[in-house]
């Protein structure tokens, strides 16, 4: 095919700010289309999807709180995929940061301990998520194995793990032996930030996590050492960094900030342990790292806007009775769009005149 | 505890397992061996479900319903081959984005089949053989799909190892900078190959909706195509390996339920994460006996020909 | 600030956002919403809800709007889902999932003039109610059908998860199979799912290979109906009728019928009667209901038919003394049957049973 992709060497401002504009008018074209073909309005589906969402202070602060979680793991996420290491078990770090740090506020339940519980279950979260993340590093160091299929499996492992818990040893025993443990007491909760709405204390500690990772990725020897570690090993080699520490401390990192969402989100918006603590957050946030071009500023900017869709996705249903199936198209075509216009701005495409190779 | 007659059925219902798995794996262990790691495998596959029911229901074919299957898995993964292979995106977020579009579309497409059902594609049974004690019904008493999928199988394990097209698809995903200096269609045959795949994750999404469970519901795969990407990792990219892979799955899902037959009180969330255990275990074994790193030296890495 | 752009937004997308809180007006339509844990594709659990739903609007017409939200996650989404219906303008919201229930609180915490409905809960308020069916009453009937019709003497039986519900399920079917022939065998696979075709089928196999001849199933897809038509035994289906599934194995199926509650519920809103309330309806409302009795001779179906009518009547009650435990204990004496509380927590099975509810 006589057409070539080239890659732009300096990229405009202007360039860079169509990336958006440019995948939002795709997904309104495929949009239309198909809200057009299932008999709805489609400026008023849009608006739904994309605008009412941001109307208020209440959906504003619950975009918030479904962003927290993505943004954290999504940051973790970026130190592994920095470094070519690919943990894709998140959501099991996630699970056995919760886990651990929740052991702690079931421990304490009843008790008259301190406001120290809820720093404590934090720190044991992260340790929580660090260590189940630091599995499939030691496999991979120790004997070779592939990280992606381990860290994978674990997340199955710690979910079972989970559920073992929560229908057995966990139960509450005033719970009429339904799964599920009994509400935290208050000071293994995070304290919310405003009178009304949801939104907790967990979006500040994200917020000072993404300023520590921005600047350590970007700033710091440790930074450069991961992004060399991936983006030419021997060299890394040569330059004196251990390739296997690096493995550790980039798995210790986006597992501990993996449990520490897990043990944010079941203070801050759940208050028990139950069988399922996430939507599959620990995979979505690969995605948020992805669109977020594994920077942590831009993974809070793409954890915003994932959450923007399952939130307006919501609203489409409740006041369109438009299907789930349809919001997961939705997604799935708006995440195609961003990922092929942020290409199209970074290289053209032009017509060649040579002969492709047969 | 077990006799020739159960065993027999317990071997049987392996097979059957574990071919679903077998064929979404096959297709994504092509596409890895060219390079493209496709995390699509789930959503090519429940399209294809849903397609190939409802073709089938439609035309009380369900030949015509496995043909179908097969083209939407391969459309499927054309969405995917033009974003990572043309346009060069990150593979592991297109893979995703593939998957989110395929479950919504499969929705769609098979919400006015719900509560319908078909008869299933029967088992090809061969007088005599099949009532072979132990082994008769696992070898000659499987629908069509168990005798597809060892067909591809031997097709591309013969393929990839002994054809100039298999060494070609080979050095594609080592090494695609030299493959493309030596004038070989880089991003052509990364396409190929992950049609290859998306024919593949339809093929065994008709398989659950044709012939394993034959109806529709939404999400019926319930997250098998992740399970057959893992087994492409776990068979270290070989294509025997990933029939002994598939087969172990099968059976260590199939013995669990046997297990719990037995009132054996183990948890049954411990029985549950036994294959997931084995795998890791498995893997580790066989990476500690240097076995394991087989990957694809351009697996992931998008293809720019800059020059 | 956030008011004027926010009306701006609303009427330049061209609909309003309704207050809540605001008591709904006669001539205005009362708008329901229902939370649902699956895809109204599921033809199991969510997809009878949303039967029930329709008939909601097919009984009132223009009087309601109801709206739904499937696949919502048990959890802080649950909440977001629940408080999103309201500020929509919902004034009485379903929610149909045991995980619900916490969300469902917190939220009818914060709308005291919004009416909640949440199933098979056990915590309530001024303005949630909670709901539930008396599954085993069938289970008993599927029990007396299975002694009657198996030939091997064992029953096998696809489990999810070890909750009250199952657990009581099991008991209740072991119960009656042991009204009829005391020698009956159960034989149980945990699948730790609620929704997994493939794996639902794999555990009938399992279990018809282990000498089953009659399955039955506390999972929502017909797969395992259909493994049991593919390989000749007897099943019983679950939640839908699955006859269609499986025409020469069905001997019959426990259907959740949601529709006579919700009519119910709906009318006392806009009649102004609504209290909170807890229900637990069996066959003699009409929130349990046994598909026809098919594939058995006339005695057997006889048998059903008479149990059935002694459970609607109030003669027959599943859990009635005596009834010993796996230890030999007595749990219930003779003539004492088994108090509702006592049902809804049940975390032991009746002597008999040769398994171990997982994690105990």
């Amino acid at each position: 095919m006589p057409l070539r992709i080239e890659r732009q060497e300096h990229i405009s401002g202007l360039r860079l700010t169509l990336v958006p504009l440019i995948a939002i008018a795709f997904t309104i074209i495929v949009g239309t289309v198909m809200f057009v073909a299932l008999g709805h309005d489609p400026i008023r589906a849009f608006g739904i999807y994309f605008i009412e969402p941001l109307t208020d202070t209440w959906t504003l602060q619950e975009l918030v709180v479904k962003a927290c979680p993505l943004m954290l793991i999504g940051t973790g996420l970026a130190f592994c995929y920095r470094a070519n290491r690919w943990n894709i078990g998140a959501e099991g770090q996630y699970v056995a940061g919760a886990v651990l740090g929740s052991w702690l506020a079931l421990a304490t339940h009843g008790t008259d301990a301190g406001p120290w519980v809820l720093p404590a279950m934090l720190a044991l979260g992260v340790i929580g998520g660090a260590l189940w993340g630091l599995i499939p590093a030691f496999l991979r160091v120790r004997f070779g194995a592939s990280e992606i299929l381990t860290s994978l499996m674990l997340v199955y492992v710690a979910q079972l793990g989970l559920d073992y818990l929560v229908r057995g040893p966990w139960r509450d025993p005033q719970g009429f032996n339904f799964p599920q443990s009994v509400t935290f007491d208050d000071v293994a909760l995070m304290p919310l930030l405003l009178g009304e709405g949801r939104l907790h204390g967990g979006i500040l500690i994200a917020l000072v996590v993404i300023a520590a990772a921005t600047f350590v990725l970007g700033r710091t020897l440790v930074g450069y050492s991961i992004e060399l570690a991936g983006s030419a090993p021997r060299a890394a080699a040569f330059a004196g960094f251990d390739e296997r520490r690096v493995t550790y401390g980039v798995f210790a990192v986006s597992g501990g900030l993996a449990g520490l969402a897990g043990m944010i989100e079941v203070t801050g918006t759940i208050g028990q342990m139950q069988p399922s603590i996430s939507p599959g957050y620990g995979f979505t946030a690969i995605i948020a790292a992805m669109l977020g071009r594994l920077h942590p500023v831009l993974i809070l900017v793409s954890s915003l806007v994932l959450a923007l869709t399952y939130i307006g996705g919501e609203a489409a249903q409740i006041t369109m009775r438009l299907p789930f199936d349809v919001t997961r198209v939705f997604q799935g075509t708006l995440l195609i769009a961003i990922l092929a216009a942020d290409v199209l701005v970074r290289y053209r495409v032009r017509r060649v005149e040579e002969v492709g190779h047969a | 505890m077990l006799d020739a007659a159960i065993l027999g059925a317990v071997l049987a219902s392996i097979v059957a397992a574990a071919t679903t798995l077998l064929l979404a794996s096959l297709g994504e262990l092509v596409a890895e061996r060219a390079g493209t790691l496709n995390l699509g495998v789930e959503g090519m596959m429940v399209v294809g479900a849903a397609v190939g029911y409802a073709t089938a229901y439609g035309t009380g074919s369900l030949i015509l319903g496995a043909i179908a299957a097969v083209l939407a898995g391969v459309m499927l993964s054309l969405v995917f081959a033009v974003l990572a292979v043309w346009l060069a995106t990150n593979q592991v977020a297109s893979g995703l984005a593939t998957t989110i579009l395929g479950l919504g579309i499969a929705g769609l497409i098979g919400s006015p089949f719900v509560g319908t059902r078909l008869d299933g594609a029967p088992e090809l049974r061969i007088a005599g053989l099949t009532d072979l004690p132990v082994i008769g019904e696992m070898l000659f008493g499987q629908d069509a799909f168990v005798y597809l999928s060892l067909l591809l199988l031997a097709g591309v394990a013969y393929g990839l190892s002994r054809t100039r097209a298999g060494l070609v698809l080979r050095a594609v995903g080592e090494n695609p900078v030299a493959a493309h200096a030596l004038g070989h269609p880089v991003r052509g045959i990364r396409t190929l190959a992950v049609m290859f795949g998306g024919a593949c994750a339809g093929l065994a999404g008709a398989h659950l909706s044709l012939a394993y469970t034959p109806f529709w519901a939404s999400d019926m795969t319930a997250g098998r195509g992740w399970i057959a990407l893992a087994l492409v990792v776990f068979s270290a990219w070989k294509p025997l390996w990933l029939l002994a892979g598939a087969y172990l799955f099968g059976a260590v899902s199939i013995l669990q339920l046997h297990v719990q037959g037995f009132g054996l009180g183990v948890p049954s969330q411990l029985l549950s994460a036994l294959p997931y255990i084995a795998t890791v275990v498995a893997l580790v074994a066989i990476s500690a006996l240097k076995r394991g790193q087989g990957a694809p030296a351009g697996l992931g890495v998008p293809f720019v020909p800059d020059r | 600030m956030r008011k004027i752009l926010s009306m701006a937004v609303a009427i330049a997308a061209g609909f309003t956002l309704a207050g809540a809180g605001t008591p709904a007006s006669a001539a205005e339509k009362l708008k329901i919403g229902f939370v649902y844990i699956g895809p109204v594709g599921d033809f199991g659990w969510t997809y009878q809800h949303d039967q029930g739903r329709k008939a909601v609007e097919k009984e009132f017409g223009d009087k309601v709007e109801t709206t739904y939200v499937e696949n919502v996650p048990e959890g802080p989404d649950a909440e977001r889902v629940i408080e999103q219906l309201v500020r929509a303008g919902n004034k009485l919201i379903f929610t149909t999932s045991f995980g619900y229930m916490e969300p469902t609180l917190k939220v009818a915490k914060r709308y005291p003039k919004v009416f909640f409905e949440h199933a098979t809960g056990y915590k309530r308020a001024a303005n949630v109610s909670t709901y539930n069916s008396k599954f085993h009453e069938g289970r008993y009937i599927l029990g007396q059908i299975a002694a009657k019709t198996s030939k091997t003497g064992t029953v096998g039986y696809i489990a999810s998860f070890p909750i009250p519900e199952v657990i009581s399920g099991i008991n209740a079917l072991m119960l009656g199979a042991q009204s009829v022939n005391p020698d009956m065998k159960v034989k149980i696979v945990w699948v730790n799912s609620w929704f997994d075709p493939a794996k639902e089928a794999d555990a009938a196999k399992a279990l018809i290979d282990q000498g089953a001849d009659v399955i039955s199933q506390h999972t929502d897809s017909p797969a395992a109906m259909q493994a049991a038509e593919a390989r000749g035994v007897k099943a019983f289906g679950q939640a839908s009728d699955m006859i269609n599934f499986g025409p020469k194995a069905q001997l019959t199926s426990i259907i959740d019928n949601w529709a006579p509650y919700y009519i119910e519920r709906t009318k006392a809103v806009l009649d102004g009667t609504w209290k909170s309330t807890d229900t637990w309806s069996g066959m003699k409302d009409g929130e349990v209901v046994m598909a026809p009795y098919t594939n058995m001779p006339d005695d057997v179906k006889a048998m059903a038919e008479k149990t059935e009518a002694a459970i609607k009547d109030g003669s027959l009650h599943p859990f009635k003394g005596p009834i010993t435990n796996q230890k030999g204990e007595l749990v219930v004496k003779e003539g004492a049957a088994l108090s509702d509380k006592d049902i809804l927590s049940m975390n032991w099975y009746v002597k008999g049973i040769d398994d171990k509810i997982p994690g105990q």
